[in-house]
């Protein structure tokens, strides 16, 4: 395999508030080769769109960032601004959770298409308008020509959803960074879009990080999964490994909340009590006062991710445990 | 089995907004059809789940039988008893009887008053219990959703939104119910506080007998808990019938795509083609005939034309293609 993309290491955010330090991300590491999906999942206030957003710095002010995000072997946390603006939105895109907040309202979708453009491309007026209909064209949106004279109001939701696609691919970049790119739509409508940016993944051979808290997103759509909980890194590897062979207790006990092939009506499996908060240092492991396979040294010391087969990792003291349970 | 909410050719449209120039140059009123000729029956005991994506009328219609809207035409009847002509203590005891939960327990509830002054305020109005036994019957509530006892004197703000939907369920079951109308209970929960919600629904009705609606978008927690599912698109219903079977064979085309388009937690299930073509339509200007027929692959021209009827057999489908 080739030398990945991004390389993602020992990621710290950690947001200043009235209130005191909240450590959203706490060590987090991982790395995505061209061609790749990585999915990131978790639950609410896990920190996943945090680190996602982290990877090419568009945190505010108020976060503290400390590790290393390389781009093919460049430290984008360490770059002058000047140079990482040529990267963001040229080799590296985003596409958010909300189109409408994320597309300018007051401007035709054509023009924000000819944005990324003009900043990262040298084509000039008449062939930037050939490509931005291409683009339209690309993320299957219908009488492009016309399209691209229309407002972000003009579109439905999955068609604005399309068109911040087509904005994050003008530039041809090569990894897209997607923080819960469906969630806001309807389950045919994530399915169209989903299919379509695994089509690019192919077409373009991009990268794609894709942020969801659906783990049926993840099964379907991504090669490798990481999962998160309160900020850190629980378990990561291929899909199949971590969804058919978890080690990790959080990971376990999310799939098995999850109505499944069960019996119908059978009584789920929740996961007991809350997240903790994440304005304070937990020393042990996060998931400890949740877990059913907590021993004694999980409240006071922090399991180091470790290896559990080709390309998988666990940071849970329980993992032969929950190996044996799955099993 | 006779039905104990029974729904028939129930319709709701709403006006949408016109602008001074359509009224000036005579364009005619538009209006939402959001709810078009809608009929079940709903049985004692059972759980039926109303599937369908935004815009498909589902919460329109549970508001309809509430009667938090009047619908513009049907009829709808609770135990033999016309709901809509219903008035004064008669109409009162119906709400007392049917209760909904929201998906969002944090604006439907009173964020001034304690869990306890919430719990009390719906014994005391409609009578449950003498006044001295509140407290008591508070407890007993708190209880029952498994939240701790000195909730009662806690308000909303100061739980998580699970316990917050478990209070609005405390305040449903309150008045002692014998349908409860849930309109996405769930939707708004991490997957495994959403897994202690549906746990808490299936054993109140085993405990208590509970008649249950479950309205959602998210098929999964269909299949899971619900014993019949009708699958509503545009203001109609396109399929109804027994969950585990409609699930196997679906047949009418949409309730297909939908199960296809649902990501399973399984991995390994990637296909490189969508599920289905196509937005879902404006419920402004719905498409005539079959309101799927523009992103249905087997569409013909009669499907253009005209509305088709729900096939009774073996259960009801509302497509010209199933019976063929």
């Amino acid at each position: 395999m080739s030398a990945p993309l991004l390389e993602v290491d020992g990621l710290h955010v950690t947001f200043s508030t009235p209130r005191g330090p909240v450590h959203a991300v706490d060590g987090v590491s991982f790395s995505v080769g061209a061609g790749e999906v990585l999915g990131i999942v978790g639950e609410s206030g896990s920190g996943k769109s945090v680190t996602l957003r982290a990877i090419p710095r568009l945190l505010h002010a108020n976060a503290a960032v400390s590790g290393q995000v390389r781009w093919r072997g460049a430290d984008l946390h360490a770059m002058p601004a000047e140079q990482l603006r040529k990267i963001r939105g040229g080799q590296i895109a985003v596409v958010f959770q909300e189109p409408m907040s994320a597309l300018n309202p007051v401007l035709p979708i054509g023009l924000q298409i000819d944005e990324v453009l003009t900043a990262h491309t040298t084509l000039d007026t008449p062939a930037r308008r050939k490509r931005a209909t291409e683009l339209l064209g690309l993320v299957g949106i219908a009488s492009a020509a016309t399209r691209l004279g229309q407002f972000p109001h003009e579109f439905s939701g999955g068609m604005r959803q399309r068109a911040m696609i087509a904005i994050s691919l003008a530039a041809a970049p090569a990894l897209l960074l997607a923080d819960e790119p469906t969630t806001a739509l309807d389950v045919t409508i994530q399915d169209q879009i989903l299919k379509l940016l695994l089509r690019l993944v192919a077409e373009l051979d991009m990268a794609l990080v894709l942020v969801t808290h659906d783990l049926g997103v993840i099964a379907e759509t991504c090669d490798r999964v990481a999962v998160m909980y309160a900020g850190r890194l629980c378990e990561t590897g291929s899909v199949h490994d971590v969804f058919l062979r978890p080690r990790h207790a959080y990971t376990s006990a999310l799939l098995r909340s999850m109505p499944g092939e069960g019996a119908a009506r059978s009584m789920l499996v929740p996961i007991p009590g809350q997240p903790p908060r994440v304005d304070r240092q937990i020393p042990g492991c996060a998931f400890a006062p949740r877990c059913t396979f907590v021993e004694d040294r999980c409240a006071t010391e922090r399991p180091r991710l470790t290896p559990q087969g080709e390309g998988h990792a666990a940071a849970c003291h329980a993992a032969a445990r929950v190996a044996e349970a799955a099993s | 089995m006779t039905a104990m909410l029974s729904i028939t050719g129930i319709t709701k449209r709403f006006p949408a907004r016109r602008g001074l120039l359509d009224m000036i140059r005579g364009r005619p009123q538009l209006a939402v059809h959001a709810v078009e000729q809608v009929s079940l029956d709903v049985h004692k005991g059972e759980t039926l789940g109303i599937v369908g994506e935004s815009g498909c009328g589902k919460s329109t219609l549970a508001r309809c039988v509430v009667r938090l809207h009047d619908p513009d035409a049907g009829a709808i009847t609770f135990d033999g008893t016309d709901v809509l002509s219903l008035k004064g203590p008669a109409r009162r005891s119906f709400n007392r009887r049917v209760q909904m939960v929201f998906q969002d327990p944090y604006g439907s509830l009173n964020p001034r008053m304690t869990v306890g002054d919430t719990l009390a305020e719906a014994l005391h109005v409609h009578a449950i219990v003498p006044k001295p036994a509140i407290p008591a019957r508070v407890r007993e509530l708190l209880d029952l959703v498994h939240l701790p006892a000195d909730a009662a004197l806690r308000h909303p703000h100061e739980f998580s939104g699970g316990q917050r939907q478990r209070i609005g369920i405390a305040r449903a079951l309150a008045v002692e119910p014998q349908l409860i109308i849930a309109d996405e209970p769930v939707s708004a929960l991490d997957v495994s506080v959403q897994a202690a919600i549906v746990n808490l629904f299936m054993e109140l009705q085993d405990r208590l007998g509970l008649t249950l609606v479950f309205i959602t978008h998210d098929l999964r927690l269909v299949r899971h808990m619900t014993h019949r599912v009708a699958v509503m698109y545009l203001g109609r219903i396109v399929e109804i019938g027994p969950t585990a079977e409609l699930f196997a064979t679906p047949r009418h085309p949409y309730t297909q795509a939908l199960i296809r388009a649902v990501p399973m937690v399984k991995p390994g299930r990637r296909g490189s083609e969508a599920a289905v073509i196509g937005e879902l339509p404006s419920p402004l200007n719905p498409p005539p005939g079959c309101a799927f027929h523009p992103r249905c692959r087997i569409a013909d021209v009669a499907c253009r034309e005209t509305i088709p009827p729900l096939h009774p057999a073996p259960w009801p489908v509302a497509c010209l293609k199933a019976n063929g």
